[in-house]
């Protein structure tokens, strides 16, 4: 365990945190060993941090770092659980990123419910005396609220809703200065990193059929089986497992014994067990139903296409669609996917095609019969969990 | 290289104009909102791409060479 040492009797002060990771480190070749450590973004979209990195270093005129921390995953807490308990070292990795692209000034966006998130940033910040580089922000608990240009512009004072790219964060983001956008996680890596310490762990949020919920920190590529054992075992039989939040994908119940999740499959860091009493068509259909009203409204196909999919998918869940649905359902998430201006739309058709594979059964059922027994179920996939951190052996 | 067409799908309004104007390459989704091949145009269509590009009430379609998404 790497990223929360220290942490298990709360959350790590100043000293302490010098004490558990000595100070912070000073290496003029950074960028180079990010990017031969292979670090990728711990957001959800897995971009290479050294690529990024090197694109602002790049750019002339002066630049920011902005770490986002909006966590816009409903299902992930792990980002705020690692500001709360371990706010210095995120802060080592904003300045160890700041030094290497020769940026001032530093944004902390912080999901604006993350109260002991935002209360340890501030703290740390003080400790340091970093009041005048440093600025934390909280931000709304929206979905969008972590994609990059939406983030910007919410911090710019416009609307949270995302812009065409380019021009990207990179060239052009806060105050019009070329921005690095990365994750609190990510960041903790690269201050790891310039200790010389590449720590191949990461932070994942476990939820739904398991008995302790919460944030763990994993070594990568361990069987599923050992993560759901570390999170306190199942409370139930599994139907499968949902890897990566809203734009990722299922594990049958098939698979789980044999899966392992290598740290690139794990996109937001999100894992949730489904229970034999959920009813996975119903629970796809809350989803898609509540990204739905995530959206932004700007793009046509997506405006329109989305609430279309959500409304057709909770008449196939009620079974109420006229025949053709399916294909219908297909259709319009080919229309939508790759035609906005953000991933939103693109990952949660994904979400949708895999989660109609693998229950085709179920939806088959659902589309004939109607709602079923499950349906009466509390929602597994909806509801925010707990954030609390805890270690895993 | 030959340019391709490109949509900044903000910008866009669904004004259909050019699926109308080049319907080799645009169609419209169920919603009216143009679905564009993105392959390059050969010489043969070019001026009906240009065409419909400037057609474009929105200025939301470009004929461009670089295609970063």
């Amino acid at each position: 365990m790497r990223l929360l040492a220290g942490t298990e009797s709360g959350p790590l002060s100043l000293e302490r945190h010098t004490a558990v990771h000595g100070p912070p480190g000073e290496r003029a070749d950074l960028i180079e060993a990010v990017e031969q450590f292979g670090l990728r973004g711990r957001g959800g979209a897995a971009f290479p941090t050294a690529v990024k990195m090197l694109a602002a270093a790049r750019h002339r005129g002066p630049r920011t770092v902005l770490v986002n921390a909006a966590e816009g995953e409903p299902l992930s807490a792990k980002d705020r659980v690692l500001c709360e308990l371990s706010p210095h070292l995120v802060l080592d990795g904003a300045l160890a990123a700041a030094r290497a692209i020769d940026a001032r000034q530093i944004v902390v966006a912080v999901r604006g419910d993350g109260v002991a998130a935002l209360d340890g940033l501030h703290r740390a910040v003080a400790e340091r005396g970093l009041g005048g580089r440093v600025r934390v922000v909280p931000v709304p608990v929206a979905y969008l609220a972590g994609q990059e240009s939406a983030l910007i512009n919410f911090l710019e004072g416009r609307q949270l809703k995302p812009s065409t790219v380019p021009p990207l964060p990179v060239e052009r983001g806060i105050g019009r200065r070329a921005t690095l956008v990365q994750n609190p996680e990510t960041l903790a890596h690269v201050a790891l990193i310039d200790r010389g310490v590449h720590s191949p762990t990461a932070l994942i949020t476990v939820g739904g059929a398991v008995r302790q919920a919460g944030v763990l920190e994993i070594a990568g590529g361990e069987p599923l089986t050992a993560i759901l054992d570390a999170a306190g075992g199942r409370t139930e039989p599994l139907q499968a497992v949902l890897v990566g939040g809203f734009h990722g994908g299922w594990i049958a119940d098939t698979e789980i014994a044999s899966a392992r999740l290598d740290v690139a499959a794990l996109r937001a860091g999100v894992i949730i067990a489904l229970g034999e009493s959920a009813c996975a068509p119903r629970e796809i259909a809350n989803v898609m139903a509540w990204l739905a009203g995530q959206v932004a409204g700007q793009c046509g196909p997506c405006a329109n296409g989305m609430p279309a999919i959500a409304s057709l998918l909770s008449q196939v869940v009620d079974g109420t669609s006229a025949p053709g649905a399916h294909a219908q359902l297909l259709r319009w998430s080919a229309d939508v996917s790759g035609r906005g201006a953000c991933h939103l739309p693109d990952g949660a058709v994904r979400f949708l095609a895999d989660g109609l594979e693998l229950f085709a059964a179920d939806f088959a059922q659902h589309a004939r019969n109607g709602p079923c027994r499950a349906c009466r179920s509390p929602s597994v996939l909806l509801p925010v969990p707990a954030a609390r951190g805890r270690a895993a052996a | 290289m030959n340019p391709q067409l490109k949509i900044d799908p903000i910008a866009c309004s669904g004004h259909g104009v050019c699926a109308e104007l080049f319907p080799e390459r645009i169609r419209l989704d169920d919603w009216g909102y143009p679905i564009i091949d993105d392959a390059p145009i050969p010489e043969a269509l070019m001026a009906h791409a240009e065409r419909a590009a400037e057609a474009c009430p929105k200025l939301a379609l470009k004929l461009g060479l670089t295609g970063r998404s």
